[in-house]
């Protein structure tokens, strides 16, 4: 048992203290929060517009007048269709390579690629989430705003959006964990997320089972924090009604 | 009551399926400044439709709408200024679950209107009071009862200050001790000389508080006129059949 513990604080120190090989990690972290935080914020307004833009189509093509805001509106839908058939068609890691090795070949910013491949392929997915909220939404709501004399996009944004957020707020959730995780891959086309750190201090070290369980760790311990803040927020948002 | 013609109504149309469903099908008709027009039909007449009609909530298939002097049912009309003058209450009251009922109150002055938050509330307030629901005010809407949702609905169309009142079976889904509330606050609402449209099977708040009556069936207005003659002496046989089975 000793003999264990001695092995397991040797390894401890060749991994993270020798070195400073720590700051792989931490940086790594830094990285993986960067990326996770700025493509949460794309991908939710990318999800809003493209929920409203397909939500708006689906209920509204049978009755709305001819003319140019129809027109406009389809090919908007149509644009939507095929950016959602895409984006859930084809691997992550794919798009990710595609758009840093392809589509902007000549940039090095590692970070700001991975934050917009991650930002574009998550608002796919958010903008289903949110299109499922909007169609659940009683249409009396909508009704009550407009009659009101809200135009379309105040009643969107002042009455049916926030109720819509709501009610799918631990799909959302769900969306998020996945992305924080699925950053991982970043790694794959040299960008230094957390999980790159741990690979490269296990590279250098030959030792793998520290580094890639401070990793697991780290993204467990950042995914359980984030469910209790949900879970904080949800019941907050259901002490304000019913 | 005047004799100025607030809402005319010319031949008012809403088809589905190309034409085989007609749920309005011809429906002519003229609201006054300050009168209380009442429609009653069975269910499936068109009256919750024509009503749904008049700002556009259902767009017509054909005929026009002019409410004070413009053609609404015009595609360059801009309804939602129009529909700042005629507040709706619904079957199933449509507050905001997601405002306090002040915001649920204000909001809507506030945003169209431009009215300072302090001047919405201020008014507010006033017909919170007058429904006898100002204590309410910072809560949400749930732990109220239905009687009150509605009495509720109606001070936040009032907010706007409209010209005409629009009610779609405002005491439909309400459980019959809830009833009176709310049409004790509509008569009320009509003794202050509010221009209302209401659609409703409540015989006895169409006798009592209607200017007019409006007898729909299958899309069609079959008979009008005072209550009184409405009520006593019935010309159509539909309208008789209707009054049988509901008076």
């Amino acid at each position: 048992m000793s003999d264990w513990f001695a092995k397991l604080q040797q390894d401890f120190v060749l991994n993270f203290v020798s070195d400073n090989r720590w700051k792989y990690l931490t940086s790594g972290l830094a990285n993986t929060l960067k990326i996770t935080f700025f493509a949460v914020l794309i991908g939710i307004a990318l999800g809003v517009v493209i929920a409203i833009v397909r939500s708006t189509w689906d209920k509204n093509k049978e009755t709305m007048r001819p003319g140019l805001g129809k027109v406009l509106l389809g090919v908007g839908n149509a644009l939507c269709q095929i950016y959602l058939t895409v984006i859930r068609g084809t691997p992550v890691l794919v798009q990710l390579m595609i758009i840093y090795y392809i589509i902007f070949a000549s940039s090095n910013n590692g970070v700001l690629i991975a934050t917009l491949a991650f930002g574009i392929n998550s608002g796919a997915y958010v903008a289903e989430i949110i299109r499922g909220g909007i169609m659940s939404t009683d249409n009396g709501q909508f009704e009550a705003g407009r009659s009101l004399g809200f135009n379309y996009v105040q009643t969107m944004w002042y009455i049916v959006i926030p109720q819509a957020l709501k009610s799918v707020l631990p799909a959302l959730a769900n969306e998020f964990i996945v992305l924080l995780k699925e950053t991982s891959v970043a790694g794959y086309v040299a960008i230094r997320d957390l999980t790159k750190g741990g690979d490269i201090i296990r590279g250098v070290t030959y030792s793998p089972f520290l580094p890639l369980i401070a990793v697991a760790l780290i993204y467990l311990v950042m995914v359980m924090f984030f469910t209790w803040l949900v879970g904080r927020l949800e019941r907050r948002l259901r002490s304000s009604d019913h | 009551m005047t004799t100025e013609k607030l809402i005319q109504v010319k031949d008012l149309q809403k088809h589905f399926k190309g034409g085989e469903i007609k749920a309005l099908d011809g429906v002519t008709t003229d609201i006054h400044r300050g009168e209380v027009v009442v429609v009653i039909g069975p269910s499936g007449s068109g009256k919750s439709t024509f009503l749904r009609c008049l700002n556009l909530l259902e767009l017509p298939t054909g005929g026009t709408i002019t409410f004070e002097g413009t053609d609404i049912t015009d595609p360059h009309c801009n309804i939602n200024l129009h529909r700042q003058k005629m507040g709706m209450v619904f079957q199933h009251f449509n507050l905001f679950p997601h405002m306090t009922l002040l915001k649920n109150m204000t909001i809507a002055p506030v945003k169209l209107l431009k009215k300072s938050q302090a001047d919405a509330e201020k008014k507010a307030m006033e017909l919170l009071e007058r429904v006898g629901l100002a204590d309410r005010a910072g809560a949400y809407h749930s732990p109220l009862s239905g009687g009150q949702k509605q009495r509720l609905a109606i001070v936040r169309a009032l907010c706007m200050e409209p010209d005409v009142m629009l009610f779609d079976e405002p005491t439909s889904a309400l459980d019959p001790e809830m009833v009176g509330e709310v049409l004790d606050v509509m008569k009320q609402l009509a003794r202050d000389g509010m221009t209302m449209v209401v659609v409703t099977h409540e015989m006895g708040f169409a006798r009592e508080v209607g200017d007019r009556v409006l007898f729909m069936a299958d899309g069609k207005l079959i008979e009008e006129g005072s209550p009184y003659k409405l009520f006593t002496n019935p010309q159509s046989p539909r309208l008789q059949d209707f009054l049988g089975k509901v008076l």
